[in-house]
C-alpha cells in the first residue's frame, strides 16, 4: 500500500518544503568571494533554457553570473533562473535512498534500495504480466535521460507503459504540428519573432511563463510590429498590445474559426501558396463557412469587430507569427485549436520564411528534447512512431534486440493513473514528475497512488507524490549531470555538469543503468557517462525526423547550439523549417484539417456557473517541488490567490483578502481573493503550483483531448462563496 | 561609463522582479535588493515599474547629508552611503524627490543603488539591466538606443521649482520634453478654488 506513512506535519518538518534564502556560507561568507570556476550552462527550469554561468567553489554552486554571449537570452534571466542555484545545499536535499517503514522513512543503502526496487518490479511482472508496471518520465530530464527512460521501459522492463509529464504540456501542439506539417517543433528560430510585422499571441502568458520572449516581442514592436493578444486574462504581455481579445475559456476555437472565416471571405488567402504547398484547404474552408464573426463572437465573447480586425491584421501581412502555449492547448479541443492556428498560417502563406510562421512555445526545460526520443508511449527515438515497422527495425538494431521484443504503444500519463486507480497497473517507477500536484483531479490521483503495490521514485527532494513511495532513490539536480536539451526553437544545447551530487545521491542515469543491471538487462545499459548515451542516441535518431546524428557536444559548444534536423557531422543544423516550401509528409505538402466545434468536458451550468481557469505565476515553476523551496521566490508570491473581477466579486460581497471557497464537481478549496479588473467577469483564475488544500488541481477534471490525451486544465466549471479561513493547511 | 548609459522604460516592465533578485546577488550589498519596484495599481492594471537610483548630476541626497556620507564618483555614479560616516538620520530618504534611498534600520545606515559599481567600473553591466527579460532596464550605448527605440531618452525633471538632471535616462514618448512633476497639479483647492493662506 502506498499510503503516506507520516502525518503532514511530520513530513513537512522532516522533508520540507523549507525555504533556502542564502548561498552556502551565508551572504557574507565565501560565496561572495571569487568563484573557482564559472560553468557555462543553462537554466534548469523552462523551455527558454536561458544561458547562465554557475559560480562554483568547493564543489558547490555559490551563485551565478550572466552569460551574455549565449545568443538566445544574451544574459537575460527571469527570477527563477537567478535564484535556481539555491536548490543546491538545501536542507531538504535527499542525500541517501529512503525506504518506507511502518511510521515513516529510513535511509537505506543503494544495494538495498535498488535490489528491493528490482525485486518488486520483477515480482509484479511475474505475477500480473509485463504491463502491470508503468514508468513515468519527465520533460526536465536531459535528452540522454529521456532516451534512457524510453529504452529502460521497453528493453529493461519490457512494459509498454512509458509516458511522461510532457503529456500535460506539449502533446496538443505536437499532434497538430506533426499531423499538419510533418514535424513536431516550432518551425522558426526565435530571432524571427523580432522580424515579424504582426504577432498574434493566444493562450500564452509570455511575461510570466516565457519571460525572455518578451524582449523579442518588444523589439518587433520597436520596428512597428502590431501585437494582438488573446487570453481570458489581461496578462503582462498585453500591456503593449494593439488589440486585446478577452476570449472566454475553452472557446479559442470559435475565435480562430471566426478569424479564418474572415480571411477567406475577404480574399486574404495566399492561393498560390495553398495550391502549391498544401492539401485539404477546401474542407477547412467548408468547416468555417458558418463561423461568421457574429457567431464566433457569441461563442467566444470577443466582439465581432475585434475578430475582423485581428483577421485583417494577420491576413494583410506577409510576416505574421502566431504564437501559442498551454492556454490554447490545455483543452479537450487542444489539437483542433492548434490545427486552426496552423490553418491561419497556411492559408495566408505565413510559414517557412523569416518573421512568418505558427510558433508553439514549449513550456518545460526539455519539453522539446524530452518528446523526441522515446519517452512517449507511442514513440521511438528520432521522433519516430513506435508502430512503424521501419522505425522498429532501425531502433531495435541500434539496441541489439529483435524488433519483436519491442512492445507496442501503451497508455498516456493520465491513462496510466486511471489504470492504477482501476487496479490494472500495480507498480510504478517515476522520475521528474509530481503527479499529485500536476495531474487534474488531485483527490483521484491520491486514491490511485494509495492502491499501488509498488511505487518507486527517483527525486532530489521528497515531493508530495514521493511521500507515497515505497522507495525513494536519491537522484541528481540538473547541474550535477552532463547532457543536452533542446530549447523552444529546437536548438540542441549543452548542459554542463557543475558539481557532483552531494552526500550519497547519485546521477539519475547511473541509477537507471544500475537498476537495469539488477533486472538482468545490464548489457543494454553499459553507459558509464551521459556522453556514451548521447553517442547511442545519435545513431538511434539517425534518419528520423528529429535527426541528431550530426550533433556532438563539441559542435554544440562551437556553434552555441545546433538546431535539428542535423543529419551529418558537416551539416550546420536547421534553424528554420520549410524554407523550400516542402513539408515533412511524403508528398511534401502541409495539410489543412477539418475543424469542428464541440463543448468543453466540464461545462458551466446553473449550479456551477463560473468558468475556472488555471495557470502560473512567474516566481514558481510547475508543481513547485523546487521553487517552493527557494525563499526569495516564495516571498514574491507566497500563496495561491483567486483572481476575480470586481463585478463578480461584488455579486458575492467579496473584497481582496477575503477567503473564498471554490467548488467544482470534484472538490472544493478555500483561497484568498484578489479582486482585479484584469480578468473576464465570468471567470476566476487560480495558479496551480501548490499542493493539498491550496491545489487548483483538486478542482480540475480528467477530460482529455481524444487525440493528444492532454487534460483540459484551462476550462472547468465552479461556484464560489465567501467563507472563513481554512483550518489546518494540508 | 565605457560608453554605456542606463535607460529605464517602465512601459516594458512585466513585473517579473528578476531585477530585484539579481540585484541582491551582486558583490557589494549581498542579500539586499536596491531596486524600487511597484505594482502601480494591481486592481486596475498589470502595469508595474522598477527603478534604480537616478544618479543625479547634483544629488539632493548628498546636498542634505549632514555627515557628508554620500559621494559622487568621477564617472557620475552617486555612491550609497559611506559606512563610517552615515548616521542614519534619514535626511536623504526624505529629500530625494524620486524616493530612492532607504534606511536599513538594522545597520542604521542608508542604502541605495550604486549602479553595481563593482561591475560598471570595470566595463560590465549592472545586474538588473543584464537580466531584465523585457529590457525595461537596459544598459547600452546612446547609439544603440537611438537606433533601436522609438521612445526618447529624457534626463531632465522638474519637481516643483527644483530642476534635476540625471545620469540615468527615462524613456518617454518621442514628442516628450522635460518631465515636470508639480504637486500643485494634483491638489484640490476647495469648492471655490481657493487655498487658505498659511501665512
Amino acid at each position: 500500500m502506498a499510503r503516506v506513512p507520516l502525518s503532514q506535519d511530520e513530513l513537512s518538518t522532516r522533508f520540507g518544503p523549507h525555504l533556502n534564502y542564502t548561498p552556502p556560507g551565508g551572504w557574507q561568507g565565501k560565496s561572495g568571494k571569487e568563484a573557482e570556476k564559472l560553468v557555462k550552462t543553462h537554466c534548469c527550469f523552462c523551455g527558454q533554457q536561458c544561458g547562465i554561468q554557475l559560480k562554483v567553489r568547493d564543489n558547490r554552486v555559490i551563485g551565478f553570473e550572466p552569460w551574455e554571449e549565449f545568443p538566445f537570452n544574451r544574459g537575460m534571466l527571469c527570477p527563477k533562473g537567478v535564484k535556481r542555484y539555491l536548490q543546491g545545499n538545501h536542507p531538504d536535499r535527499l542525500l541517501d535512498p529512503l525506504m518506507r517503514t511502518a511510521d515513516g522513512f529510513r535511509t537505506a543503502s543503494w544495494d538495498e534500495s535498488l535490489d528491493f526496487t528490482a525485486r518488486r518490479l520483477r515480482e509484479l511482472q511475474e505475477k500480473y504480466g509485463k504491463d502491470s508496471v508503468a514508468v513515468y518520465g519527465g520533460a526536465s530530464l536531459t535528452t540522454e535521460k529521456s532516451y534512457l527512460m524510453g529504452k529502460f521501459a521497453r528493453v529493461g522492463l519490457g512494459t509498454r507503459h512509458i509516458d511522461y509529464n510532457g503529456r500535460l504540456c506539449m502533446v496538443s501542439a505536437g499532434t497538430a504540428y506533426k499531423g499538419a506539417l510533418g514535424a513536431d517543433r516550432a518551425p522558426n528560430p526565435w530571432n524571427d519573432i523580432a522580424e515579424a510585422e504582426v504577432l498574434f499571441v493566444i493562450g500564452a502568458n509570455i511575461g510570466e511563463c516565457a519571460p525572455i520572449t518578451t524582449d523579442y516581442i518588444w523589439r518587433a514592436r520597436d520596428k512597428g510590429a502590431k501585437l494582438i493578444v488573446a487570453d481570458p486574462r489581461f496578462t503582462p504581455i498585453s500591456r503593449n498590445a494593439d488589440l486585446y481579445l478577452p476570449v472566454r475559456p475553452g472557446t479559442d476555437l470559435a475565435l480562430l474559426m471566426g478569424m479564418l472565416h474572415v480571411i477567406i471571405r475577404d480574399g486574404l488567402t495566399d492561393r498560390a501558396f495553398i495550391d502549391a504547398h498544401t492539401t485539404g484547404f477546401e474542407k477547412t474552408a467548408e468547416s468555417v463557412e458558418a463561423w461568421n464573426p457574429l457567431r464566433a463572437a457569441e461563442v467566444s465573447g470577443v466582439a465581432p469587430e475585434a475578430i475582423e480586425k485581428a483577421a485583417h491584421l494577420i491576413g494583410e501581412s506577409r510576416r505574421a507569427m502566431l504564437m501559442h502555449a498551454r492556454g490554447l492547448e490545455h483543452q479537450s479541443k487542444g489539437v483542433e485549436n492548434c490545427e486552426a492556428v496552423i490553418a491561419i498560417a497556411l492559408a495566408t502563406g505565413n510559414i517557412g520564411r523569416e518573421g512568418a510562421g505558427p510558433i508553439m512555445i514549449t513550456g518545460q526545460g526539455n519539453g522539446q528534447g524530452g518528446r523526441e526520443h522515446g519517452q512517449k508511449c507511442d514513440q521511438l527515438p528520432g521522433q519516430r512512431s513506435l508502430t512503424d515497422p521501419a522505425a522498429r527495425e532501425h531502433v531495435a538494431a541500434v539496441w541489439g534486440i529483435s524488433p519483436d521484443e519491442l512492445p507496442g504503444p501503451g497508455y498516456t500519463a493520465v491513462e496510466i493513473m486511471n489504470a492504477i486507480h482501476s487496479g490494472e497497473i500495480k507498480g510504478l517507477l517515476s522520475i521528474c514528475f509530481n503527479p499529485l500536484v500536476s495531474l487534474p483531479d488531485a483527490n483521484f490521483t491520491g486514491e490511485a497512488l494509495e492502491k499501488l503495490e509498488f511505487f518507486g521514485v527517483i527525486d532530489f527532494f521528497l515531493s508530495e507524490t514521493a511521500a507515497h513511495a515505497d522507495v525513494i532513490l536519491a537522484g541528481s539536480l540538473q547541474e550535477e549531470e552532463e547532457g543536452v536539451t533542446a530549447n523552444v526553437e529546437a536548438r540542441v544545447i549543452h548542459i554542463q555538469k557543475a558539481v557532483d551530487p552531494p552526500g550519497n545521491a547519485r546521477t539519475d542515469s547511473s541509477i537507471i543503468c544500475d537498476l537495469a543491471g539488477r533486472l538482468g538487462r545490464g548489457q543494454y545499459f553499459p553507459f558509464k557517462e551521459p556522453r556514451e548515451i548521447f553517442e547511442e542516441l545519435r545513431r538511434a535518431s539517425q534518419g528520423g525526423i528529429a535527426d541528431y546524428y550530426g550533433i556532438t557536444y563539441e559542435k554544440i559548444d562551437r556553434q552555441m547550439g545546433v538546431f535539428w534536423p542535423c543529419p551529418t557531422l558537416d551539416h550546420p543544423g536547421t534553424p528554420r523549417l520549410f524554407e523550400d516550401g516542402r513539408f515533412f509528409h511524403a508528398d511534401g505538402r502541409a495539410r489543412f484539417m477539418s475543424l469542428a466545434w464541440r463543448d468543453s468536458g466540464d461545462p458551466v451550468d446553473a449550479e456551477f456557473s463560473i468558468y475556472l481557469t488555471t495557470g502560473r505565476v512567474v516566481s514558481q515553476y510547475l508543481s513547485g517541488t523546487q521553487t517552493r523551496r527557494i525563499g526569495a521566490l516564495v516571498d514574491q508570491y507566497p500563496e495561491p490567490k483567486l483572481e476575480i473581477h470586481p463585478r463578480l466579486a461584488e455579486h458575492y460581497g467579496i473584497n481582496t483578502g477575503d477567503w473564498v471557497t471554490v467548488t467544482s464537481r470534484r472538490s472544493a478549496i478555500t483561497l484568498e481573493a484578489m479582486v482585479v479588473r484584469t480578468i473576464r467577469p465570468d471567470t476566476v483564475f487560480i495558479p496551480y503550483h501548490w499542493p493539498g488544500g491550496r491545489s487548483a488541481n483538486r478542482l480540475t477534471h480528467r477530460t482529455l483531448d481524444p487525440r493528444s490525451k492532454i487534460p483540459e486544465y484551462k476550462v472547468s466549471a465552479c461556484r464560489i462563496e465567501k467563507s472563513a479561513a481554512p483550518g489546518e493547511r494540508s | 561609463m565605457f560608453g554605456m548609459e542606463f535607460y529605464v522604460d517602465p512601459s516594458r516592465c512585466i513585473g517579473c522582479q528578476s531585477c530585484l533578485k539579481a540585484c541582491e546577488e551582486c558583490d557589494t550589498h549581498r542579500g539586499v535588493s536596491m531596486i524600487n519596484f511597484d505594482f502601480v495599481d494591481r486592481k486596475e492594471t498589470i502595469a508595474a515599474a522598477a527603478y534604480v537610483c537616478w544618479h543625479c548630476d547634483d544629488p539632493t541626497c548628498a546636498q542634505v547629508c549632514p555627515a557628508d556620507a554620500i559621494k559622487k564618483y568621477e564617472d557620475g555614479i552617486v555612491g550609497s552611503s559611506l559606512k563610517p560616516r552615515c548616521i542614519g538620520c534619514s535626511n536623504c530618504v526624505l529629500a530625494c524627490p524620486f524616493g530612492i534611498p532607504k534606511l536599513a534600520p538594522e545597520y542604521e545606515q542608508m542604502m541605495k543603488c550604486d549602479m553595481c559599481y563593482d561591475r560598471t567600473s570595470v566595463g560590465k553591466k549592472p545586474m538588473c539591466a543584464t537580466v531584465c527579460p523585457s529590457q525595461a532596464l537596459t544598459y547600452v550605448t546612446p547609439e544603440t538606443i537611438a537606433a533601436t527605440r522609438r521612445e526618447k531618452p529624457i534626463n531632465t525633471f522638474w519637481f516643483g521649482n527644483q530642476k534635476i538632471t540625471t545620469k540615468v535616462y527615462m524613456m518617454a514618448p518621442a514628442d516628450a520634453g522635460e518631465i515636470a512633476i508639480d504637486v500643485a497639479d494634483y491638489t484640490w483647492e476647495g469648492e471655490y478654488g481657493l487655498v487658505p493662506q498659511a501665512f
